[in-house]
């Protein structure tokens, strides 16, 4: 029996930062990964962030896992990988240790920080092999060093596409074109630069239409593009046939919120933050009690605002516990909320500001209610 | 083999201790430690599996064992995810037909 204060599942940013706040204040941290490597996406991360200095803008996102995983040590939490969450229910948090099943577990409070998974695009060829996640590339070229193709397109154009695009030069590749079916490019002003002056083109208004196997039908030989027209609908004449092996998917994540569901967590839907997400209060609290959201399981964002994320979700945690004075908790938490706002800025973080402030206010709204 | 093994950012390939693999009969050098579908991909071998009802060949898209893309039969036990499941020394590994079939296990 796995005796602790909280059970954090998920050691990615969000999950690691959580434990490492709970700890600092004295709290029994557990956490559960179903790799067999903690640090979740951070690793494939070989960008320097973005934002200001508190926020970690300059350093590399590897290097930041690497100072998480210190930390969390330093502070003696546990972090069990190779362990698969699969519910929590009335009688306790169920979890498969190494193979062993139904390991129970019952922690007074739980944060789930399970991150989020790269949405598929269907056009005829969209399963063959070669038409992969923009993620999944990053993760082989980056993590694993082997390449996935030699000549990619890449579809999307937010910054998960303009970045695993450059880092696809980085890597040896060569990135044929990048198309984006809005009329501009999605993702920051520098990365766009930074693959336009290596000579990528970037279609706007334009899409992938097909992907055309080999002879054998074992792998991608070409994909076809065209343009749109006001109606997202694909102009009949444009089509562009590109010599290319690789179709790279970069059109945005899902939540994975299934243990939030099990659990019996109320959901909110918000397109912007990536589909159906646990509706939650301003201390990342679900509708079920002690259980918690932090990261991208809670509105797909970023890796910075995972992290603060995490450190909310922590100190909440630890606080509602009776680990941290009131007032203490109360600034704290004040402290990490302004952070947020910081990271919530400009003309990507506005949306998503306002979308993360509507989640918490119809939390307060149903808390009303039934308070009524 | 295909390895990127300069990188300007994360400098040279480190060192791995050798492992073998056995993939459909043939015998494959892989790195200790990394997943089975990175050591196929440095093979060249981008089929996994071939789709139940369609005969389609499948593999690599989610990299994070959610997809199912990427599953293979490994030392007789069908539907293993390649993309987070370590290659071991020894280990036997087939591309599958469909759902697959149990067998020996090793």
């Amino acid at each position: 029996m796995i005796d602790t204060d909280i059970l954090v599942v998920g050691a990615g940013p969000a999950g690691l930062s959580a434990a490492a706040e709970a700890a600092r204040h004295g709290a029994r941290v557990t956490v559960v990964d179903e790799n067999e490597k903690p640090g979740g996406q951070l690793f494939k991360q070989i960008h320097k962030f973005f934002g200001s200095r508190r926020h970690r803008a300059g350093v590399r996102g590897f290097d930041i896992g690497y100072a998480l995983l210190d930390e969390v040590k330093s502070l003696g939490v546990e972090v069990m990988l190779d362990t698969v969450c699969y519910g929590i229910f009335p009688e306790g948090v169920g979890l498969v240790v190494s193979g062993k099943r139904d390991v129970l577990v019952e922690p007074r409070r739980i944060v789930l920080a399970t991150g989020a998974s790269e949405n598929p695009l269907c056009f005829p060829g969209w399963t063959l092999p070669g038409v992969v996640g923009a993620g999944a590339v990053q993760t082989m070229i980056n993590v694993h060093r082997v390449p996935v193709g030699e000549r990619v397109l890449m579809v999307g154009s937010g910054n998960v596409g303009l970045i695993v695009s450059y880092q696809l030069l980085q890597s040896g590749a060569q990135v044929v074109g990048i198309v984006e079916a809005l009329p501009k490019v999605g993702g920051y002003g520098v990365h766009a630069a930074k693959v336009r002056r290596a000579g990528v083109p970037i279609y706007t208004s334009h899409t992938v239409v097909s992907a055309l196997p080999n002879s054998d039908n074992t792998r991608v030989k070409a994909a076809v593009i065209a343009r749109l027209d006001e109606n997202m609908s694909p102009i009949p004449g444009t089509e562009k046939e590109l010599d290319v092996d690789t179709i790279a998917i970069a059109v945005g994540l899902t939540p994975m919120t299934e243990l939030a569901f099990i659990a019996g967590a109320a959901f909110t839907y918000s397109g912007l933050l990536g589909g159906h997400i646990p509706l939650h209060d301003e201390d990342l609290m679900t509708t079920v009690e002690g259980l918690y959201v932090a990261g991208d399981v809670s509105g797909v964002e970023e890796a910075s605002t995972a992290l603060e994320e995490g450190r909310l979700a922590g100190v909440a945690a630890a606080a509602s516990l009776g680990k941290i004075p009131e007032v203490e908790a109360e600034e704290k938490k004040r402290e990490i909320r302004e952070s947020l706002r910081d990271l919530r800025t400009g003309p990507f973080g506005d949306a998503r500001a306002r979308a993360k402030e509507e989640i918490v206010n119809e939390m307060a709204k149903r808390r009303g209610k039934r308070s009524a | 083999m295909k390895r990127i093994s300069d990188h300007p950012i994360l400098g040279p390939l480190p060192e791995a201790r050798e492992v073998w693999i056995t993939v459909d009969g043939e015998r494959l050098q892989a790195r200790e430690g990394e997943p089975i579908l990175a050591a196929l991909l440095a093979h060249g071998i981008h089929v996994q599996n071939i789709s139940r009802k369609k005969k389609a060949p499948r593999g690599l898209f989610c990299g994070i064992g959610r997809c199912t893309g990427c599953v293979m039969t490994v030392d007789g036990v069908p539907n293993v995810r390649t993309c987070v499941t370590p290659v071991r020394d020894g280990m036997v590994i087939e591309t599958q037909e469909g759902l697959g079939k149990w067998g020996d296990r090793k």
